[in-house]
């Protein structure tokens, strides 16, 4: 892929970030934290690919260390979210 | 591009899409939850796909890798306390941050001889930014665990040759970075720069205090973003792309908000351990006045609107949910109750509206400073709860003192102050509070919550 691509890919992804992340109110921006340590767990994707590509034991064991720490985040990160925003609620009176 | 390629990049296409809705949604906290939803389901198509590729073979490794850190995240997100968030998060960034280094570790060690003598200069200056970003990411995050959580000391590490070590550090790295993207089949550059990048993460974030840990959480966050973005450069992958720099985005507006509110620089706050520590000791003179606990329940029962303005020190005494309760009674007696969150109060932004949130406080009630400081006369009383800095009037009345020109709650301005306090010392900046020898302000000494609970048992016996 050719890498001026990428870039532009880059300063559209980075533009629309943080028009997207300005209207997020300061009352929920703890659960945006653990939400985005979710998101950012997308490096499992990486991990997956660089895990299962070669034979050699080192990118072997690497990979799947990499694969179990991302795990971790995209895991433990939605389901901690989840559970904060079930705690915030309306007034019901 | 193959029919499986051509699937696998719709795919992700499609998982971009579902992130950026799900952090849309998360603009309202009605929709938050929603957003949380589509956002996972953005991931697990993203993974889905990902297995589908041809190339992965290695898929025992994989479930095995998935299994473990799954039912390790499982069991963190169930059993962590409230209050306990931001070292959990702190150690999340720790792990986004390893596990985009290895990814760049794993690549460059798979590659042949040729392939490292054929790369091109791009791939390998992604992959050094990577294992880069990610190795500070990752020892960074791991000391502002252990000084959130206690393990380490809170305070900031501070000598002399500290200003020399990391200017060696990071002359090191870029020399090093110069010479493996020159010579990238010398290997070893690289792994002497991924040292070097793992022991300034150590260096950089001892010499900064607990106080301004709130930064730190937040510019951590938006590294193990920007190292997932890198790690998808070298790897030419789009979606890590996207969505690191997401991540990477929202880390860095929440690092900018912490550092208007405390009216400091990022680069203030990074340094700050390598300035001398000034220790000018501003005396203010006047009176404290302690009221005893049943005064102020007179006061409270008359009162037709409260304000409440908690801080960390809300969190420690656990006293949100006797503060809740209070909240009820004071409402049953027609009083209008309202609670006012400094944007740095508590160790992470937002901290205090969660510690709220799940002691049922709804967050209609939860005002942010802006909304609060212009009418702030109105209220009757104001309940300082554990906070301190974020209350101190020197921020406008005092030029020399160190929080001089931060943003605060304007609590001295309302009829009448409570300040909750275990004693009456400065807090945890070790700034003098004139609050405290003001006219309006009256100090119900002792546990927060002990207060609060004397307070509760009046209203009731009445």
């Amino acid at each position: 892929m050719d890498n001026i691509y990428l870039l532009i890919i880059v300063i559209f992804a980075a533009l629309l970030g943080f028009e997207l992340i300005k209207k997020v109110p300061a009352t929920l921006h703890t659960p945006l934290m653990s939400g985005s340590n979710a998101i950012s767990g997308i490096t499992l994707v990486g991990a997956l690919a660089s895990s299962g590509t070669e034979n050699e034991l080192l990118s072997i064991v690497l990979g799947t260390l990499a694969v179990a720490l991302a795990s971790i985040n995209v895991v433990g990160g939605y389901l901690v979210t989840d559970r904060m925003l079930s705690m915030f609620k309306k007034k019901q009176r | 591009m193959n029919i499986i390629e051509l699937t696998i990049n719709l795919v992700y296409v499609v998982a971009a899409v579902l992130f950026i809705f799900g952090l849309k949604l998360l603009g309202h906290p009605d929709s938050a939850k929603r957003g949380n939803l589509l956002s996972a389901l953005g991931m697990f198509i993203a993974i889905v796909v990902t297995l589908l590729d041809q190339d992965i073979i290695q898929f025992h490794w994989i479930l095995a890798g998935i299994l473990a850190g799954g039912s390790f995240g499982v069991y963190k997100a169930k059993t962590v306390q409230m209050t306990a968030m931001p070292e959990m998060v702190s150690l999340f960034n720790g792990f986004g941050g390893a596990a985009s280094m290895l990814v760049a570790w794993a690549t460059l060690s798979a590659f042949t001889i040729m392939q490292l003598e054929q790369g091109s200069p791009f791939m390998f200056t992604t992959l050094f930014i990577t294992a880069l970003i990610g190795s500070i990411t990752f020892t960074g995050s791991i000391v502002a665990w252990g000084k959130l959580s206690g393990h380490f000391s809170s305070k900031a590490l501070v000598f002399k040759g500290l200003r020399f070590i990391s200017i060696v550090h990071l002359l090191g790295i870029s020399a090093l970075f110069v010479l493996f993207v020159s010579y990238p089949e010398q290997i070893i550059w690289f792994y002497i720069a991924m040292l070097l990048a793992l022991s300034f993460g150590v260096w950089a974030t001892m010499s900064i205090g607990g106080a301004d840990m709130p930064v730190v959480i937040a510019l951590l966050n938006s590294y193990s973003g920007v190292a997932a973005c890198a790690a998808g450069l070298a790897i030419s992958n789009v979606i890590l792309i996207v969505t690191g720099l997401l991540v990477g985005a929202s880390g860095l507006i929440l690092t900018q908000i912490m550092c208007k509110s405390m009216n400091r620089s990022l680069l203030n706050v990074l340094l700050s351990g390598f300035a001398t520590p000034t220790q000018d000791a501003i005396q203010v003179s006047g009176e404290i006045k302690v009221m005893p606990t049943h005064d102020a329940y007179y006061v409270l029962e008359a009162a037709q609107s409260v304000l409440i303005v908690p801080g960390y020190g809300m969190a420690v005494a656990q006293a949100q949910h006797a503060l809740r309760e209070l909240q009820e009674l004071l409402e049953d007696n027609n009083c209008e109750v309202n609670y006012a969150i400094h944007p740095v109060a508590g160790r992470m932004p937002g901290h205090m509206n969660v510690l709220l949130a799940e002691a049922d406080v709804p967050y209609e009630q939860l005002l942010e400073m802006d909304e609060v400081n212009p009418n702030i006369e109105r209220y009757d009383v104001v309940m300082v709860i554990g906070a301190n800095d974020v209350v101190n009037p020197a921020a406008k009345e005092l030029k020399g003192s160190p929080i001089y020109g931060m943003p605060v709650i304007e609590v001295y301005r309302a009829k009448s102050v409570f300040v909750l306090k275990r004693s009456a010392n400065a807090g945890f900046a070790g700034v003098e509070n004139p609050l405290f020898y003001k006219n309006n302000t009256s100090m119900l000494l002792g546990d927060a919550k002990e207060t609060i609970n004397t307070i509760i048992k009046d209203f009731s016996s009445d």
